[in-house]
C-alpha cells in the first residue's frame, strides 16, 4: 500500500484519542477496558506503520516484533483484568465505575 | 486519488466509525462487537502494510481470544445498561474536551512537520513481514524475551485462576 506514513499515524493518533475518551467518559469498567486495547491497537499500528516506512532496512523488522510482544502482553493484561472484574463484581455485585470506591472488600 | 488511498480511507473511515460506536453504544455486549470490527480493519490495514504474520496474531489472539474473554465476562456478570456520566456532572464535557484536544495536538504535531513521513518504498517483496522472516527474528535474536512472554502467560493464567477462584479462604 503506497500512502504516506503521516496518514497512518494520523489514524493512530485519532484511535488512541477515541480510546482515551472511553477511559474518561464511560462507567462501565468492561467498556473501560475494551478502551484500553483500543489505545494498545493504536500504538500497534503506528509501529507498523514506522516499519514499513523503513521497509527494505533489515532492522524495520524489529518493529513488527515489538507488536507481537505488545499483543502477547496485552493478552496477559486481558487475562489478569477481567478476572479481577469479576472479583469485584462478586463483591459489589457492580462493574459501575464510581461505585468501586472504597479499599474495603 | 490512487486505489491505494481509496483503500487506506475506507478502512481508515471503518476503523473511526467502529471506533466511535463502540464508545456511545449503552450495551457492553454491542461495545465489543464494534471492537472486533475495529480490529479486523485494522489487521486488514496490517495485511496491506507487509505485516501478515502480525495480521493473522491480531485476527486469532485479539479478534478471536481476547474479545471472545470479554464477551463471556459480559455475559457472565449479566447485561448493565450504564448512562454517560454519573455522579460527577462536569466530568463529560471536561473529557469530550480534553480528547479533542489530544487529537487538536497530535494533528498540529503532524501538519507542523514541513516535511511529511513518505510512504516506505515500493515493490516490497513477500519476504518482508511474512511468518518466516518473523518467525526467524523471533527465535534467533528475540529468543530469551519470547522465553520470558511465556513465563508472562504462564503467570498471567496462575494469578486468574487465583483471583476468581472460590475457595475455602473469605473473600474473593
Amino acid at each position: 500500500m503506497n500512502v504516506p506514513t503521516s496518514y497512518l499515524i494520523g489514524l493512530s493518533g485519532i484511535l488512541f484519542s477515541l480510546g482515551v475518551l472511553g477511559v474518561l467518559i464511560r462507567r462501565n469498567t468492561i467498556v473501560i477496558f475494551m478502551s484500553i486495547e483500543l489505545m494498545l491497537n493504536a500504538a500497534n499500528l503506528a509501529f507498523i506503520s514506522f516499519a514499513r516506512m523503513m521497509a527494505p532496512a533489515v532492522d524495520a523488522l524489529r518493529g513488527q516484533v515489538i507488536v507481537f510482544f505488545i499483543i502477547a502482553v496485552a493478552a496477559a493484561e486481558v487475562a489478569v483484568g477481567l478476572a479481577l472484574i469479576v472479583a469485584i463484581f462478586r463483591n459489589k455485585e457492580t462493574v459501575n465505575i464510581d461505585e468501586v470506591n472504597s479499599l474495603q472488600g | 486519488m490512487t486505489i491505494d488511498l481509496a483503500i487506506f480511507i475506507g478502512l481508515a473511515l471503518i476503523s473511526i466509525l467502529t471506533a466511535i460506536s463502540m464508545l456511545l453504544s449503552r450495551d457492553a455486549v454491542y461495545s465489543a462487537l464494534f471492537l472486533v470490527l475495529n480490529f479486523l480493519a485494522v489487521a486488514t490495514l496490517y495485511l496491506l502494510l507487509h505485516a501478515a504474520f502480525i495480521a493473522m496474531v491480531q485476527i486469532t489472539v485479539y479478534a478471536g481470544a481476547i474479545m471472545v474473554l470479554f464477551l463471556f465476562v459480559i455475559m457472565l456478570l449479566g447485561p448493565s445498561r450504564d448512562k454517560l456520566g454519573g455522579p460527577f456532572r462536569w466530568q463529560l464535557p471536561v473529557a469530550v474536551i480534553l480528547g479533542l484536544g489530544l487529537i487538536a495536538e497530535m494533528a498540529l504535531m503532524l501538519t507542523a512537520r514541513s516535511d511529511a513521513l513518505p510512504a516506505g518504498a515500493a515493490g516490497l517483496g513477500e519476504v518482508f513481514g511474512s511468518p518466516a522472516s518473523v518467525g526467524k527474528l523471533l527465535f534467533s535474536e528475540y529468543l530469551v524475551p519470547f522465553e520470558v512472554t511465556s513465563i508472562l502467560l504462564l503467570v498471567a493464567m496462575v494469578g486468574a485462576i487465583i483471583l476468581t477462584h472460590r475457595g475455602k479462604q473469605k473473600g474473593l
